[in-house]
């Protein structure tokens, strides 16, 4: 038997005081860990779903609805702009690249994106099989996709019209899956990519009623948001407020409207963090008062522990050790638990088609979930520790009163 | 083995108390008689290095105990000594074998096995090592406590009224597992009680007789 074995039997020779202060302390790890997994994987899927995109430009609408559409593919565009967008911020000499995108239909609830080569480079999407679209109606799934709908190189599907559920199937037009993308990690994986002119042709193919009606469709082409990037820092200040002087256009930063969106997330995290903060001071307590009252109800054992030859510091440390079984077992079962919540939440949005979060990531900053539970154990077992270290032994030699 | 010379304590604000002086050889008994308060528990205290001497020296186990550095008082206290107080304070979260496993503990080093089995079987209690403490007997809880005091076979036994509320024939039987157990062990055994059935059941090589405190 050793120091740190006796402490354990003394932990659980009370069953029940012992469970319930692990209980408070799992939940309260779980909810920091489960805070600091969800914080950090938002916010790296943000910076990679951003992938160098320095200006939206959309039809008129909500700033941030242009982002949340345009570039984590999470809501509905606010419209479409004219084709002509394209060749005038192209031209504009502080734009160095536009990359339309045309949003309409879905592939079993993930989007098809009409678009040009230069949108996968901007994820630098490498094929994990198949080849690049060549010609209308050829598209490449995104990795989720394609393990979500089983389709492969070769494969023919329809489009759903609309970004929701229900919409009716663009049957006559069907599309070829000629390649599947490696997983980026970004949200290309959960895009079925195909040319601009894919998605024009499936819905005039649609609508038209003739060959002049397909004709003046043509000559009304939209897209329905353009991915800017600057050519210098500079356009940051003018680009935008030039976009927005054209009646039909709307400029949204996503710098900035994802840095109000994380603002907003963050005081959710906020609230989250101060519930798991609120937990562990709970634990924190609970475990001291268990403590006290176990060096107390176990004088007369702790006094005979020196009597046997026990320095006071040896009798301390059973003392921190019990605290310490504890925290140590709290923080293992709070980051399994953390880390279990987090891989329902990500399956849960997985379901959803929404933001990617995996419960086998680790965070960095979780390595301050053992320093914490060594600090909580270590300050909870404080009194405790000194009342056994300064136990007056003499007691145990007097007669009983 | 056991020399008290000029030996006197007093507490902060409370009693005085000097003890006569005594020479205790290795394998002899020394009875410490005296009704309560009289000083019996501040004598074991001194003995076992608990509380430092005001005037005087203590050498137990060829040990100036007074002149130890409490740092090193613990350590010598768990080799020298085997201590069975009044109430037995055996740990109720413990079983038997746990309990006897805990002086090793307590001294940071490891579990001498053989000993252990050792004094169970001197013991004969070898066959109740599972149980815990409330599922002991008085005698048999007596003898456990008895056996964590030998377990590290120390030189000295000290034993706090071991025969306090016990009838005649448990006491009579504690007081002889006591003498047979030291003399078998050549531990010296330091007795303290106000129960006169101690001394007319041992032949003691030396006693302290201490009076009731004003």
């Amino acid at each position: 038997m050793t120091l740190a074995r006796l402490a354990w039997t003394h932990l659980w020779a009370k069953p029940l005081a012992a469970l319930l202060n692990l209980l408070l302390l799992m939940l309260g790890f779980a909810a920091i860990s489960l805070v600091l997994l969800v914080s950090d994987q938002l916010e790296e899927g943000v910076r990679r779903d951003l992938a160098g995109i320095d200006l939206v430009v959309g039809a008129k609408g909500s700033p941030m609805q242009l982002i949340l559409a345009g570039v984590f593919h999470l809501d509905v565009p606010p419209g479409n702009i004219a084709l002509t967008a394209v060749d005038m911020l192209k031209q504009h000499p502080l734009v160095a690249r536009v990359v339309p995108i045309s949003l309409g239909d879905t592939l079993r609830g993930y989007r098809i994106v009409g678009t040009t080569p230069d949108y996968p480079a901007l994820y630098a999407a490498r094929l994990a099989g198949g080849r690049e679209w060549r010609k209308p109606l050829e598209a490449i799934l995104g990795s989720e996709v394609a393990i979500a709908t089983g389709l492969k190189p070769g494969d023919a599907f329809v489009g759903a019209h609309g970004l929701g559920t229900g919409g009716h199937l663009h049957g006559d037009t069907p599309y070829t899956a000629v390649g599947i993308y490696q997983r980026t990690g970004t949200v290309l994986d959960r895009l079925v990519l195909t040319s601009t002119e894919s998605v024009w042709a499936v819905h005039e193919l649609a609508t038209a009623t003739d060959a002049a009606d397909l004709k003046a469709l043509a000559e009304e082409r939209e897209v329905t948001m353009l991915l800017v990037s600057y050519r210098s820092p500079i356009a940051a200040a003018s680009l935008p407020r030039w976009v927005n002087s054209h009646a039909e256009l709307q400029a949204a930063s996503p710098a900035l409207e994802t840095a109000r969106l994380l603002r907003m997330v963050g005081i959710g995290i906020d609230v989250l963090k101060g519930f798991g903060a609120v937990l562990l001071f709970v634990a924190g307590l609970s475990v001291f008062i268990a403590l006290y009252h176990a060096v107390r109800e176990r004088e007369n054992d702790l006094a005979m522990m020196r009597m046997l030859g026990a320095p006071p510091r040896r009798v301390a440390a059973m003392v921190a050790f019990e605290a310490l079984w504890l925290a140590t077992l709290g923080a293992i079962l709070g980051l399994a638990l953390g880390h279990g919540l987090t891989h329902l939440l990500g399956l849960s949005l997985k379901a959803e088609r929404s933001v990617s979060l995996s419960g086998t990531l680790w965070s960095v900053w979780e390595w301050s979930i053992p320093a914490l539970a060594f600090a909580l154990a270590l300050l909870s077992s404080a009194l405790p520790v000194w009342r056994a270290y300064r136990l007056d032994v003499t007691r145990l030699l007097q007669a009983p009163r | 083995m056991i020399s008290l010379r000029g030996l006197r304590f007093s507490y902060a604000g409370g009693p005085a108390f000097a003890f006569a002086d005594v020479d205790v050889p290795q394998g002899g008994v020394l009875l410490v008689r005296g009704p309560s308060g009289s000083g019996k528990s501040t004598l074991l205290a001194l003995l076992a290095g608990l509380l430092s001497p005001a005037a005087g020296r203590v050498c137990v186990a060829d040990t100036d105990v007074g002149a130890l550095p409490s740092g090193r008082r613990d350590t010598w206290r768990g080799r020298a000594l085997g201590f069975m107080p009044q109430r037995l304070h055996l740990s109720e979260n413990l079983s038997v074998a746990g309990n006897l496993e805990l002086p090793f503990v307590c001294a940071g080093i490891s579990v001498d096995t053989a000993s252990v089995n050792d004094v169970l079987s001197r013991l004969h209690i070898a066959d109740i090592t599972r149980r815990k403490p409330h599922e002991l007997s008085l005698g048999q809880a007596q003898r456990v406590a008895l056996a964590r005091a030998l377990v590290r076979g120390p030189a000295v036994v000290v034993a706090d009224e071991p025969t306090a509320n016990l009838d005649d024939t448990n006491a009579h039987a504690v007081v002889s597992l006591l003498r047979d157990l030291s003399a078998q062990s050549r531990a010296t055994l330091v007795l303290a009680t106000h129960d006169p059935r101690v001394a007319s059941q041992i032949s003691a090589t030396a006693t302290i007789a201490l009076e009731a405190h004003a």
